[in-house]
């Protein structure tokens, strides 16, 4: 091969108390896609924002076509053809599309001639867009349409995506290869990251694996397994959460008939929900983010009272009860959302840590809290989840979003729930770390704890639940047991591919 | 009572006048909100300029001279607000409630050598033929530049919002700074700008009332106006001709009712004087069924360091 397109020779960055990205060299060729893997805080997000000139870095250089390269904002590195579809999206909720474009262009055409141009970009690549819709009624899949037409119409040579499939069906991620497949055909490069190993070795050419900030070992996804990529990234053998066979007992979680009206103009109607589970049984529900996740965890855990018969434990309606009550019956929940939702961010890990297990835990008496116990709580959990803190007292907001992930988790886990309801229970964690939490949620079924477990990664749900059904528009499907399930069911479980085609030309 | 002394043609040539301070205020506050930056301090921007523009009229002879001064006063209190949200990243509410007890202040002060004082009249339009027209020529023909300057603002900050790239950034500004910082834009640039605009906007307005309006100087003037035109830009739901619109009926009713008033209808004069509140807010609050056009990041101050 001649003159790589871009090439990053000893780059490093540091910042106060770590050194993000420690002398990192690699090579990206033309018309190769290139994947760059690492656990949660290995220096991927650092390194990409170096090229995209959003970061400068302490040494090292960077040459683009053998050219020196330092882009100093992302302006320059747009118009030197580096275009980024970013992992939490860029977009403009009230403008349309066609002017979300036009922000991310340096010479934007008239705004007649850019609709036109989205179209024909739109329908040769096979993801079909409005350019006049408002991109606050988009769903998550079309919302990153947005964003790699914004990269496409600048004729990009490297197109870096920041975990791009985390939002998307099996059969949208399909489509978003093919259109990938043929960016790549036609010469552009891509910086490929992402957590998901087999989609790595299904798409990608060559792997560059980050530990710690250093780049610790190059591979050739086709030929590598995905367990050894995953030892390489982790640096230690890895052990898959092992699910021991066991028999279910009496039914704890009842639901029948549920519906419940949307929340905000933004949320999704539950419609007409059933579901059983037992105890012992993990229930995993998967669909795409916004089809009433949020909701079927509030009406779990209470913050959402409904009908007194809806929801039923061991028989007897708690529709009624709210959080506190129904984590006195022994049904805890851990949401989705970290820093707001299932942590406080402001407040010590300690002050969190009474917040939830206050009632099980017995940490206050006659209205009076204790202290002592709840950061004694606090430090076990952070013992047995491995959480990367210097101590209870840092404030939730000072970790990390995987070990905040493994602070909240870990404290339902710890207090012995009767039923478990988790949101994404290992969003944002590390190989390593997600093992660890799904052994601990499948440690807890083999106590007879009953667990629903939704999750948009099918691989989770796959590996850890017994039984699967589909969130769609708020509408659950009969669960099925997860063995000899095949993706394309799950997929169409799912709701399919929401309108998207393969790639044409 | 004599319904008959009210001349309809005089009623909406003076409806105009009284909801032309009030617009300005507002088309100022309406670009403010639209990048994001909630400034409560429009009346004390107002009162500024109120004073700045009397003093410079009365001392120079010029209104042209005074107009300019009192957006140049506006805008420089409000670079205070621009130093206490932008750079100090203090609390937009707070910031705003205080620059308008600032301005409160500093006008009485600056004001005390001319109160009683009557200032220079600016000259009115009038072309040949068109202001001797019966009707139209009092209504569309006869007011000072001001008045003109003020619809043409509004019909500008709507082209400059809906059709050009620079509203265009100023939108996306106060939709979401967090991804327009991502994209490159410098969003505290952006803001300063739109803040110094809005209050230049302020002190036009309170110049409005002590020069054409009322043409005198007492403390306190502004007398709330610069409140309503914070209701006004988001019951008009950030549109600038909703804005016009929710202005002149403002001016209208307040007209209307200061003549019946005069007239001597019999409904107590506290009912007519609450009246151009309660019914501007009423009909503004059922155009904007629409809530959604709310800037996301309004009120939110910016760190670029996140």
């Amino acid at each position: 091969m001649n003159v790589p397109l871009l090439s990053l020779q000893g780059l490093t960055k540091a910042y106060p108390g770590v050194v993000a990205n420690d002398t990192v060299s690699f090579d990206i060729g033309e018309g190769e896609v290139h994947a760059l893997l690492g656990e949660n805080g290995a220096g991927k997000s650092t390194l990409v924002k170096m090229i995209y000139g959003l970061v400068k870095p302490d040494s090292g250089q960077m040459l683009l076509k053998g050219q020196p390269y330092a882009p100093a904002e992302p302006r320059q590195a747009r118009a030197d053809g580096i275009a980024m579809v970013f992992q939490h999206f860029s977009l403009f909720d009230a403008l349309n599309v066609s002017e979300n474009i036009a922000l991310g262009m340096e010479n934007p055409p008239p705004m007649g001639d850019l609709a036109s141009r989205i179209r024909e970009v739109s329908e040769t690549y096979g993801l079909p867009l409005d350019p006049f819709r408002t991109v606050g009624e988009l769903s998550a899949g079309e919302r990153q349409r947005v964003e790699i037409i914004r990269c496409l119409l600048q004729d990009p040579k490297l197109l870096i995506m920041d975990e791009p499939t985390s939002v998307l069906t099996p059969q949208e991620v399909d489509i978003l290869f093919e259109t990938l497949r043929k960016l790549q055909a036609e010469g552009t490069s891509i910086l490929y990251i992402s957590h998901k190993l087999e989609e790595i070795r299904a798409l990608c050419d060559h792997a560059t694996v980050l530990r710690l900030g250093k780049n610790v070992g190059e591979c050739i996804p086709q030929d590598t397994s995905a367990r050894d990529m995953a030892e390489l990234m982790v640096g230690s053998t890895l052990h898959t959460p092992e699910r021991a066979d066991r028999d279910f007992g009496d039914i704890a979680l009842d639901i029948s008939g549920l519906s419940v009206p949307a929340p905000s103009a933004f949320g999704t109607a539950l419609r007409n929900v059933h579901l059983t589970v037992r105890k012992g049984e993990v229930l995993g529900i998967g669909g795409v983010a916004g089809n009433g996740q949020d909701e079927l965890l509030g009406v779990l855990s209470g913050e959402t009272p409904t009908a007194a018969d809806a929801v039923k434990l061991n028989g007897a309606p708690i529709g009624r009860l709210g959080p506190v009550a129904r984590r006195r019956l022994g049904v805890l929940a851990a949401p989705e959302e970290r820093l707001g939702h299932a942590a406080a961010p402001d407040m010590s890990l300690t002050e969190n840590a009474m917040l939830t297990a206050s009632v099980r835990q017995n940490l206050e008496k006659n209205g009076f809290l204790k202290w002592g116990e709840a950061e004694n709580f606090a430090e076990q959990v952070i013992e047995a989840f491995d959480v990367r803190t210097p101590g209870p007292a840092n404030a939730a907001r000072s970790l990390s979003g995987g070990n905040l992930q493994k602070f909240v988790i870990g404290r339902e886990v710890l207090q012995k729930p009767d039923v478990l309801v988790v949101n994404q229970p290992t969003w944002g964690v590390d190989a390593s770390a997600a093992a660890d939490i799904r052994q601990s949620l499948l440690d807890l079924a083999a106590g007879g704890c009953a667990v629903v477990c939704i999750s948009q990664d099918l691989d989770e749900l796959m590996e850890i639940a017994d039984n699967f059904a589909a969130l769609n528009e708020g509408r659950l499907s009969a669960p099925r047991p997860t063995k000899g399930l095949t993706v394309d069911e799950i997929g169409l479980m799912m709701g399919g591919a929401h309108g998207m085609e393969v790639a044409h030309v | 009572m004599d319904l008959s002394a009210i001349n309809p043609v005089l009623l909406i040539a003076s409806l105009m006048v009284a909801a032309t301070p009030l617009l300005l205020a507002a088309i100022g506050e309406l670009v403010v909100e639209k990048s994001g930056v909630l400034n409560l301090g429009v009346e004390g921007m107002m009162i500024i300029g109120a004073i700045a523009g009397f003093a410079i009229t009365v001392e120079s002879g010029s209104p042209f001279l005074g107009f300019i001064a009192s957006a140049i006063a506006g805008a420089l209190l409000s670079l205070l607000f621009v130093l206490l949200t932008q750079y100090a990243q203090a609390n937009q509410v707070a910031s705003g409630l205080a620059l308008t007890l600032f301005g409160l202040g500093l006008s009485a002060l600056l004001g005390q050598g001319y109160v009683g004082v009557k200032p220079p009249q600016m000259g009115k339009l009038d072309l040949p033929v068109l202001s001797d027209l019966p009707v139209v020529g009092p209504i569309l023909f006869s007011h000072d530049p001001i008045l003109y300057f003020a619809i043409a603002l509004t019909a500008g900050v709507w082209a400059v919002l809906k059709y050009t790239r620079a509203g265009l950034i100023l939108r996306a500004v106060g939709e979401n700074h967090e991804a327009a910082h991502a994209l490159g834009y410098k969003v505290l640039k952006i803001r300063i700008m739109a803040i110094m605009f809005g209050g230049a906007c302020a002190g036009m307005g309170g110049a409005y009332i002590s020069l054409i309006r009322v043409p005198q100087w007492t403390e306190g003037m502004t007398a709330g106006i610069g409140w309503i035109a914070l209701a006004l830009v988001v019951f008009a739901s950030w549109k600038p001709w909703r804005a016009l619109l929710g202005a002149y009926l403002f001016g209208g009713v307040t007209v209307v009712q200061l003549n019946l008033q005069a007239a001597g209808v019999a409904i107590p004069v506290e009912y007519l004087a609450m009246s151009p509140y309660l019914i501007t807010i009423l009909v503004l609050v059922i155009l904007s069924a629409d809530k959604s056009s709310a800037p996301a990041s309004l009120g939110k101050n910016f760190h670029a360091s996140r």
